[in-house]
């Protein structure tokens, strides 16, 4: 940025009309934006650690999302209790599957993009409008997705437009090339997807009350941490357990450590007995 | 042949500055306070959907008076600054300190290369752990910053209303108190023949920088929380004692409600329990009727 000799502001900052921090930052700072720097040819996917199986429901009064804590690289367990899920705006929740370092960054953009069109416009974005945004941000990263530092979010949230609660809870899922499209009911993204999918789609019920959207969730990904290695279960020793986070009217809560190490224990408990569940 | 016409340096400046000044004395005013549980801003606006107050980050609040378009732009400005450094840094190395720096020196700029200054005056105020490091800027027309001690007021009438708070403002005051005080002082001018005057709610724009919430610590302070805050001022307390014992504000599913269960919740210990029972159910018909409460 060139403050130039008298110290007044770049008249970029001053530009009305730019309601979008990426876009600002494209014509501030492009340098702080991900997606633009050269990559070396041929796959660097063995580079990176990867972030792994994210999982959503819609219930009666909104969606939960949940994440497992797992991220590898290759062969190895990069990380145990890596966090995949987040806040993105004070209505939405976003978790990411693929390279964690791109996923971090491209959360951590979406979310200050978030913010500051709320602060500079007053009012909070659509989710239709978020879903979008965030379609547009994968978009940029398709280069880097050619040469294995793919990265999918899955966008999740209350829907404040609705008539009713019980049809406010909507999700989206992406592709690398920035398609964006609405799933009904739930959805899966990552490497353990498949199996998560599957076991959601035999225990979903539509309409399905907030508490055992938050099981469904949790036995999905024990599912799915049992079938793919990349997955991590719930982890009784080291107390490590999925990440699970709501969107309800009342806006986004994540499930407290207390509250989430319960109902995994209760999933691990009844396996005990049925492993199949 | 004919001279070229020449002013002095100094009369330029002097020039700018009254043109500047008068500008933002026509205006009216707004009042950034700190009470016991952050920063409290104050200012009487018509308008609802043009704010003269805003959030600039996390622990930051912006207040401006004069012309719309000029602080708006400002105000931009320093939503973006923050956020970018915010972005490349962390959240925690925006400071108020540093926006104030960039603003000055951003206005001094204007003031001394344009021919028209910018007609307005700014607060940036930053809220601390304690509140001993609350911080309040003052930023002028011509760059001028200065840090104020506890409490700004600008635009309009701004030494009388200085006046008023001089003497009265207390940092550890309660919420309500400090509200109903800045309030005061800007009614203590603008009335018939030097009168005070009463300024009705839905004239008046509230927001705090709310010291016990975590991250984004910008409110605003409107409807019924608004109401059920400036009944509890120490002008209008009831004189009979609600009967009944109840907790913290009776529980409701309205979000407004829940605004006013927190602020109360916030300043339990400071508020005599007695008005602070009765007024929010006085106030609460008032989330439902659009005119403003008879005052």
């Amino acid at each position: 940025m060139d403050f130039g000799a008298t110290g007044r502001l770049p008249a970029v900052f001053t530009t009305p009309g730019i309601s979008s921090f990426t876009e600002f930052l494209r014509l501030a700072a492009p340098d702080l934006l991900p997606g633009r720097r050269p990559l070396p040819p041929g796959s660097v996917e063995h580079l990176a650690p990867h972030g792994t199986t994210i999982v959503a429901v819609a219930c009666d009064s909104g969606v939960v999302v949940a994440g497992d804590r797992r991220a590898t690289m290759g062969n190895l367990i990069a990380s145990r209790d890596i966090e995949k899920v987040f806040p993105a705006g004070p209505y939405s929740v976003v978790g990411y599957a693929g390279a964690a370092g791109v996923g971090l960054e491209l959360i951590r953009l979406f979310q200050v993009e978030l913010e500051h069109y709320e602060k500079i416009e007053g009012i909070t974005l659509s989710l239709h409008g978020t879903a979008n945004r965030l379609a547009s941000m994968i978009r940029g990263n398709l280069a880097a997705a050619m040469q294995g530092l793919a990265v999918l979010p899955l966008l999740a949230g209350f829907d404040t437009a609705a008539d009713v609660p019980a049809k406010a809870g909507r999700i989206f899922s992406f592709d690398v090339t920035g398609g964006c499209f609405e799933e009904s009911d739930f959805h899966a993204i990552g490497s353990g997807s498949l199996f998560a999918k599957s076991a959601m789609k035999k225990r979903y019920r539509p309409g399905m009350a907030l508490d055992d959207a938050v099981r469904l969730v949790v036995e999905a990904l024990y599912d799915a941490a049992e079938d793919d290695t990349a997955t991590g279960g719930p982890d009784m020793t080291r107390k490590i357990y999925p990440v699970v986070m709501t969107a309800t009217a009342d806006g986004v809560v994540k499930l407290g450590e207390e509250q989430s190490a319960q109902v995994a224990r209760v999933v691990v408990n009844d396996r005990m007995e049925n492993p199949g569940g | 042949m004919a001279m070229p016409f020449y002013a002095s340096p100094e009369q330029l400046m002097r020039d700018k500055s009254e043109y500047a000044r008068k500008g933002i004395s026509r205006g009216r005013s707004v009042v950034v306070v700190t009470y016991s549980d952050g920063v409290l801003f104050v200012a009487e606006n018509p308008s609802t959907a043009l704010h003269k107050i805003s959030e600039i980050y996390d622990r930051i609040g912006f207040a401006a008076v004069g012309r719309y378009n000029e602080f708006e732009n400002l105000r931009m400005a320093g939503v973006r600054l923050a956020d970018i450094r915010g972005y490349s840094y962390d959240r925690r190395d925006v400071n108020g300190r540093w926006l104030a720096n960039t603003y000055a020196q951003t206005l001094g700029a204007i003031f001394t290369e344009q021919h028209k200054p910018f007609e307005v005056e700014i607060c940036i105020a930053q809220l601390g752990d304690v509140p001993d490091h609350d911080e309040l800027y003052r930023i002028t027309y011509d760059g001028s910053v200065g840090d104020e001690p506890g409490f700004v007021a600008m635009g309009g009438q701004v030494d009388a209303i200085s006046a008023v708070l001089r003497d009265r403002h207390r940092h550890d005051a309660a919420l309500a108190d400090s509200l109903s005080l800045a309030i005061e002082a800007l009614g203590s001018v603008g009335g018939e023949a030097g009168q005070r005057r009463e300024i009705p709610a839905d004239r008046l724009e509230v927001a705090v920088l709310d010291r016990s919430r975590p991250g984004r610590a910008f409110r605003r302070v409107t409807g019924a929380a608004l109401a059920s805050l400036l009944g509890r001022g120490p002008a209008q307390k009831p004189t009979e004692p609600a009967a009944e014992q109840s907790g913290q504000g009776a529980p409701s599913d309205d979000a407004v409600d829940e605004l006013i269960g927190e602020l109360e919740a916030g300043e339990s210990e400071d508020a005599p329990p007695t008005p602070r029972k009765s007024a929010p159910r006085k106030a609460k018909p008032r989330t439902t009727k659009p005119e403003p409460p008879a005052e």
